[in-house]
């Protein structure tokens, strides 16, 4: 049984239509990423998933529950985007109050905070606490139990790199447990090698569900080609390969996955007036852009 | 259960830091000592014991303070949660909106229990200290104490009300002053002047009673003003209102809670996260 199904999936606000037909599941044990601009539905289908919005067309199980349903919320977790919590509670008091309305004992909580690096300011006010540390809070409470769905909102902002891969360890043993994980971000780059599935919304559809890989084969984005020529001759090499120039000696060249080898031989056979050729694929970025930009009309 | 008993600890703990509880307390304690100290001057020869005669002027001072303070302390509940951004998150918990609420509830009536309880009791004790027969004014005193809990609930949850129809704390605050304006201040001063303006007719004979015991304030106010003999000690409405059965104005009391959290409860349950 899948964690998380959601089959066409449509909600408006007014006129604005914040998703539009989106279906998509998460298994046990599988971790999915959420990608989108701002505004491209992230937090909407994440509310909607929560039961803290209901959507106005489309099927969606939780744990084989109806969202928002006593069932649902007792297996989920869920991390906000910027997490807040009230300033004058310290963070242990607030995960011992998030402890009990779980039915779990508050002592956990001083091992919660430990887990993720806040024991030493475990006794001061959340007040105080930088936004990192609040995120950690944040992540500490989403660990409370042994939820079965993690629906974490860009669960890494506000986190130095160094907590980012902590976090991502986390995650990394939750989901070798079985639990599964749908997390938001608007980096490629970030999720890239810690999550098993890239689902990207635009505009409110969805318009990628997919692994890393496929998703760059389907992209199929062009490889840059950078040609250094020797002093000189650039010129030279820019016409003959009808290439752009990009400055005093390197010449660019786009080419197709299947047009690499020939392309190279080109080069190649301009043997003394190369002096290096740099292979550049497609960057995360790019291939997050061809999905995410809204097509040239 | 223990879901409700743990919002509870959180929002005292809270009140406790952002010093509400000492706040309340002060301002109770401060009042009722003013009033004892006020009260005892000219009351020698009028033949009640010293603690009734404060009761009658607790009574008057808490149809003012009480809903005062329970407003103070209920209007951010909802609408501060909502502007902090700490409302999504704890609604996804397992954990129901009434839970949720009656935590809070629990929390603030304790507080202002805890604040009714010193001030009266510094009142009383300020009585008792002072005039032997006072001891008989107690069983009016503990009147006071339970009928100040009820309106206090009463307020309480009219303020959660306000705070989720609200949203923001500046509206909610805006709203809790103007409610407390009308249904303390400006209610008895319209109901006088259409009094007045009837000279006697069937709506001051009919309609008026009602219209008293439909505003909790002056339902507690008469509860304890006719069953306390010290009614000669207050003035105004209690006058006309001699005529009025304690047994409706403590049904009025008694169900002002329950239909003000009800009113609370489906004005939080529209609140979208």
């Amino acid at each position: 049984m899948q964690s998380l199904t959601l089959s066409t999936i449509t909600k408006a606000f007014g006129a604005v239509r914040a998703l539009t037909d989106v279906s998509f599941t998460v298994a046990p044990g599988e971790r999915v990423a959420l990608l989108g601009h701002n505004g491209a539905g992230k937090s909407t289908l994440m509310k909607i998933v929560l039961g803290l919005l209901r959507a106005d067309r489309g099927q969606i199980t939780v744990l084989g529950a109806v969202p928002g349903s006593n069932a649902a919320r007792t297996g989920t977790a869920y991390l906000p985007e910027n997490v807040a919590f009230h300033p004058s509670l310290t963070g242990l008091e607030q995960l011992r109050y998030y402890l009990r309305l779980r039915g779990e004992t508050p002592a956990k909580a001083i091992d919660l905070l430990e887990r993720v690096g806040l024991k030493d300011a475990a006794r001061r006010r959340i007040g105080t606490y930088s936004k990192g540390m609040r995120q950690r809070v944040g992540l500490a409470q989403a660990l409370i139990g042994t939820p079965r769905l993690l629906v974490l909102d860009e669960p890494t902002s506000g986190l130095d790199p160094v907590s980012r891969r902590e976090f991502y360890t986390i995650l990394e043993g939750l989901a070798a447990d079985g639990v599964a994980i749908l997390l938001s971000s608007h980096a490629l780059t970030e999720v890239e090698a810690k999550t098993d599935r890239i689902v990207i919304l635009r505009d409110g559809l969805l318009v990628a569900d997919d692994t890393l890989a496929n998703l760059r084969r389907k992209a199929a984005l062009p490889i840059r080609l950078q040609v250094a020529a020797r002093p000189g001759s650039a010129d030279e090499v820019a016409k003959k390969l009808a290439g752009g120039r990009r400055n005093g000696v390197v010449v660019d060249l786009l080419c197709q996955h299947d047009d690499k080898l020939a392309r190279l031989g080109d080069i190649a056979a301009l043997g003394a007036m190369i002096e290096d050729v740099e292979i550049l694929p497609p960057s995360l970025e790019d291939i997050y852009s061809h999905f995410s930009q809204r097509p040239a009309s | 259960m223990s879901r409700i008993l743990a919002a509870s600890t959180a929002e005292f703990r809270i009140a406790l830091r952002n010093r509400w509880v000492t706040i309340a307390v002060l301002m109770m304690a401060l009042f009722s000592l003013v009033l004892a100290a006020a009260g005892s001057a000219p009351t020698g020869d009028v033949g009640a014991d010293r603690l009734s005669v404060t009761v009658a002027s607790l009574t008057s001072l808490a149809v003012y303070l009480v809903p005062l303070l329970a407003l103070l302390m209920s209007f951010d509940a909802i609408a501060g949660e909502v502007e902090r951004g700490t409302l999504p998150l704890v609604l996804t918990y397992p954990v129901s909106r009434a839970e949720l609420l009656l935590g809070k509830f629990t929390a603030h009536l304790g507080i202002l229990a805890l604040a009714v309880i010193v001030g009266y009791g510094l009142a009383a004790a300020a009585a008792i200290a002072t005039d032997a027969r006072a001891i008989a004014g107690i069983p009016a005193l503990v009147r006071l104490v339970w009928t100040s809990l009820l309106l206090g609930a009463t307020f309480i949850a009219i303020g959660y009300a306000i705070s989720a129809l609200a949203r923001r704390p500046g509206a909610a605050a805006g709203l809790a002053v103007l409610l407390w304006l009308v249904m303390i201040v400006l209610y008895d001063l319209g109901l006088l002047a259409a009094v007045v303006a009837d000279g006697g007719g069937s709506f001051t004979t009919d309609v008026f009673p009602w219209l008293l015991l439909a505003n909790p304030a002056d339902a507690f106010r008469l509860f304890n003003l006719a069953a306390s003999e010290a009614t000669a000690a207050a003035a105004g409405i209690s006058g006309a209102a001699g005529t009025i059965p304690t047994a409706h104005s403590l049904t009025s009391i008694a169900l002002w809670p329950f239909a003000a959290l009800g009113l609370a409860l489906a004005a939080f349950r529209k609140v979208t996260p």
